[in-house]
């Protein structure tokens, strides 16, 4: 991934989309009244955003929309992109604008085999927003995919899953022990929420991001490996390599990076833990 | 043949138009004459025709090293010869008398020729052209008119050159682009622009639609039928240059000369967007009158002091002629237009009252966001100026055409333009060809390519160029991944009214790298606006425009 320096014209405004999540955004939604952000997050009529992208081909099947939300329960330590973190850092859009603006790519998307993915900081940390988009882009014959940490997912019913065509689940341990230490929350409803998946037959993405010294340790791994499998709907497992173009957000927002010092993986890391994958039968890479 | 023609002449009255068409055709028959007798010198008789695919190819070489000659190596496009010699490949391997191996190594042959003919052309051009572009276009698959893919195995075999003797600007690869090719074919170009950056991809409807199914490029985007058409070809006009001349009353805003018919520059502090439209489009007229001008009497001259005589005899008689107009700046132009409707725009103006800033408050829609407020304007830019070149009778009554393309052009008129309301500085590189401004298409490259596509075809036939630079993790996870995501990206893009584009996949750390190191990047070649270069040949200042590109990632 690369970013451009904005033009000198740009940088005085801030466009609703952006190339990537890696441009920070902050304070933008900070305007926007406490009254009217509660009814938002209640009815869904506006959700926050980070940005919005065209063109992806790394955030689910083909060649994709994605909007990225803004808020998040989790404080991952090897997070890339903190500025999604709170809420008050997106962009408030209206519901019918973000109908509108993915329209204009309906026919693109569908010819492309792609669609849309909604992504964040953690989209369901705006359900009813996520919701009543997945059922308008649903209604457009468009794939829909969400990326999640399913944290949250009881908050979708299952009528509402049925709008929502791929489920990435970014799983970040499997003990609760790991995954309080990497998030600092627990992971009993996330694991409730995949066995809904399964139940339900949703399909499923996996990802996992291999930090040296955080993650790659063997064990978890594994058991994240063979619990996926176990569920019989993960189609893809993607191990996502660690890296370190979010330092420069963590240091701007005056955050206490812990993987200051982390390397990425090594090439042999990854292929190692792709087989790990690989060998509890999971398609892997 | 050329005798028929000529003889067909014979009864009618002799016009000037017909006496020169007869001497052409005396100078066409002597070419041909000519032509026999260097194959000749090589111990070749090339007066009949082809009896096997390896003589095949020597013929056709030899038709192209006496067009190349004629001109002192200057630009020469190839055809559509890999769909064309297919048959004989296919024959001498039915009859057992080539291998497989062998057959490449033919078109491999061929390739090393087309790469070297470089050299043969004066220096000259290498000062004038960055890069090393000689402009062998070849034209690759397409579809017939009765729906059967032009693929051939001889397709896929000038594609493998790129691997067997690596990547290189020449000759100049160019995917005659549907999604109505065969997928095999079309997830084969894919891996070769992933794997090279050195094809250029066209649409295949939009030009056949226009020109049948026979036919070929020439130059770098120019579509044209086979053997029955030629262009003029001719510079372009900085557009950009032209509105702040326009908001000026004709001065220059650099060296402050008069340079367009006196008018009356803008008064007051602030533009206001009706008044400008209504300048620019008068200046417009002047611009269009002066270039057309310029072309007919350049041409005119060419004809008369430099007759095309074998490139010509290679051609019908009586060709369809266009007269290939070109435009730079149109994305500088838009997107100051957008700023000067949606924004507030202060002009700052120097001692002698020339206008030489602008001052730009608020927001503005920027083209390449697939934003209707301002592609609309790009759109109506290239409309615009089309039909005021059409105003004006053409040499040989060529057909007016134009193109949005610069090569690496872009540079140079950018070094040469003040700065611009939009907010670039003055000497800043314009975007390449129709791209949208460096880092302004921030919606990806979907929203970006959608913007392009609205350019209106019938509005520049010459060709609209689109140059794209994904980063290859941006592509996808796995190489298989990436080739179906490039695929769905064409499909995207050639599917509904995108003309042109040019694929580099690349991060931008390789380029930097080469910068720096260029003994590394032998062969590293990257696609500009309609064409291919070799990187490290670039001058410093393109290398940069290069890397400033928008690089679409994830």
């Amino acid at each position: 991934m690369e970013t451009q320096p904005a033009p000198a014209i740009a940088t005085e405004k801030v466009p609703l989309e952006a190339k990537s999540p890696f441009e920070m955004r902050v304070h933008l939604g900070e305007g926007v009244p406490e009254t009217d952000v509660r009814t938002a997050l209640r009815t869904g009529d506006m959700g926050f955003l980070h940005s919005f992208t065209t063109g992806s081909a790394v955030d689910g099947p083909g060649i994709r929309l994605v909007a990225w939300t803004t808020a998040c329960m989790f404080r991952c330590q090897y997070c890339h992109n903190p500025d999604t973190w709170t809420l008050s850092n997106g962009i408030p859009v209206t519901l019918e604008k973000a109908i509108e603006e993915i329209r204009k790519y309906e026919h693109g998307l569908k010819v492309m085999h792609g669609g849309f993915t909604l992504s964040g900081g953690e989209p369901l940390m705006q359900d009813r927003f996520a919701a009543r988009l997945f059922d308008a882009v649903k209604g457009m014959g468009v794939h829909t995919a969400i990326e999640t940490n399913g944290y949250f997912g009881e908050r979708l019913t299952d009528d509402e899953l049925q709008n929502i065509d791929l489920v990435i689940l970014d799983m970040k341990a499997f003990t609760l022990e790991q995954h309080t230490r990497v998030t600092g929350l627990p992971n009993a409803d996330i694991l409730e929420f995949c066995n809904r998946l399964a139940e339900l037959k949703r399909p499923m993405w996996l990802r996992y991001v291999l930090v040296p010294g955080l993650t790659d340790i063997p064990e978890e791994m594994e058991a994240v490996a063979d619990f996926a499998m176990s569920l019989g709907v993960v189609e893809r497992a993607e191990i996502l390599p660690f890296h370190q173009m979010g330092k420069y957000k963590w240091e701007r927002l005056g955050l206490d990076y812990q993987l200051q010092a982390t390397e990425p993986p090594s090439h042999e890391m990854v292929a190692k833990a792709v087989s790990i994958f690989r060998q509890a039968g999971l398609t892997a890479d | 043949m050329k005798k028929a023609e000529k003889l067909a002449l014979d009864d009618q009255w002799s016009t000037d138009d017909i006496i020169r068409d007869r001497e052409e055709l005396s100078e066409q028959i002597r070419a041909l004459g000519e032509l026999k007798e260097m194959a000749a010198k090589y111990g070749f008789d090339i007066s009949g025709p082809a009896s096997t695919a390896k003589e095949a190819v020597q013929w056709l070489y030899f038709g192209y090293l006496a067009a190349v000659k004629e001109q002192n190596g200057a630009a020469m496009s190839l055809g559509r010869v890999s769909t064309f010699l297919d048959v004989y490949f296919e024959r001498d391997l039915e009859a057992g008398l080539i291998t497989e191996s062998q057959a490449q190594e033919i078109v491999d042959d061929f390739v090393i020729k087309l790469r070297i003919v470089r050299f043969l052309r004066t220096p000259e051009y290498d000062d004038l052209f960055a890069g090393d572009p000689t402009w062998v276009t070849e034209s690759i698959a397409g579809m017939a008119d009765d729906g059967r893919p032009l693929v051939t195995k001889t397709s896929f075999r000038f594609l493998q050159t790129l691997y067997n003797l690596g990547p290189a600007p020449e000759p100049n690869l160019t995917i005659w682009y549907t999604p109505a090719l065969p997928e095999g074919f079309r997830r084969f170009s894919a891996k070769v622009a992933i794997d090279t950056s050195s094809i250029q991809f066209e649409s295949d409807e939009i030009m056949r639609m226009a020109w049948g199914d026979d036919g070929a490029i020439a130059c770098c985007v120019s579509p044209m039928a086979m053997g029955k058409q030629m262009q003029f070809f001719g510079a372009r006009a900085n557009l950009a240059k032209a509105m702040l001349y326009a908001i000026n009353g004709g001065r220059d805003e650099v060296s402050g000369k008069q340079v367009a018919p006196v008018t009356e520059p803008v008064q007051g502090d602030y533009l206001d967007f009706d008044d400008v439209v209504d300048r620019f489009d008068k200046l417009m007229d002047w611009l269009a009158a002066t270039y057309a001008s310029a072309m007919n009497v350049i041409h005119y001259m060419h004809d008369k002091y430099a007759y095309e005589r074998i490139e010509m005899a290679l051609h019908d008689y009586a060709p369809i002629r266009t007269m290939a107009f070109g435009i730079a700046g149109m994305s500088v132009v838009a997107d100051s237009l957008s700023a000067i409707k949606y924004a507030k725009v202060k002009v700052v103006r120097d001692e002698t009252g020339l206008i030489t800033d602008y001052v730009t408050e608020g927001e503005f829609p920027l083209f390449g966001n697939n934003d209707n407020r301002v592609d609309g304007m790009a759109a109506w830019l290239v409309s615009t100026f089309m039909s005021k070149l059409r105003k004006f009778p053409l040499y040989r009554n060529a057909l007016h055409t134009q193109s949005v393309l610069t090569i690496t052009s872009n540079v140079v008129y950018g070094k040469a333009t003040g700065n611009t309301p939009d907010g670039r500085r003055k000497g800043e590189p314009f975007a390449p060809g129709a791209n949208p401004m460096h880092g302004r298409d921030s919606h990806g490259i979907h929203a970006s390519a959608a913007s392009v596509a609205k350019i209106p075809y019938r509005d520049a036939q010459d060709g609209i160029s689109l140059t794209t630079t994904l980063v290859p993790t941006g592509l996808g996870r796995t190489e298989s991944d990436r080739i179906t995501n490039l695929t769905s990206i064409l499909d995207g893009f050639f599917g509904t009214t995108g003309y042109h584009m040019n694929i580099n996949v690349l991060n931008r750390d390789t380029l930097m790298d080469a910068m720096d190191h260029p003994e590394k990047y032998p062969s590293l070649t990257i696609r500009v606006s309609g064409y291919a270069v070799n990187f490290i040949r670039l001058t410093r200042e393109q290398q940069m425009d290069v890397i400033n590109r928008t690089f679409h990632g994830a």
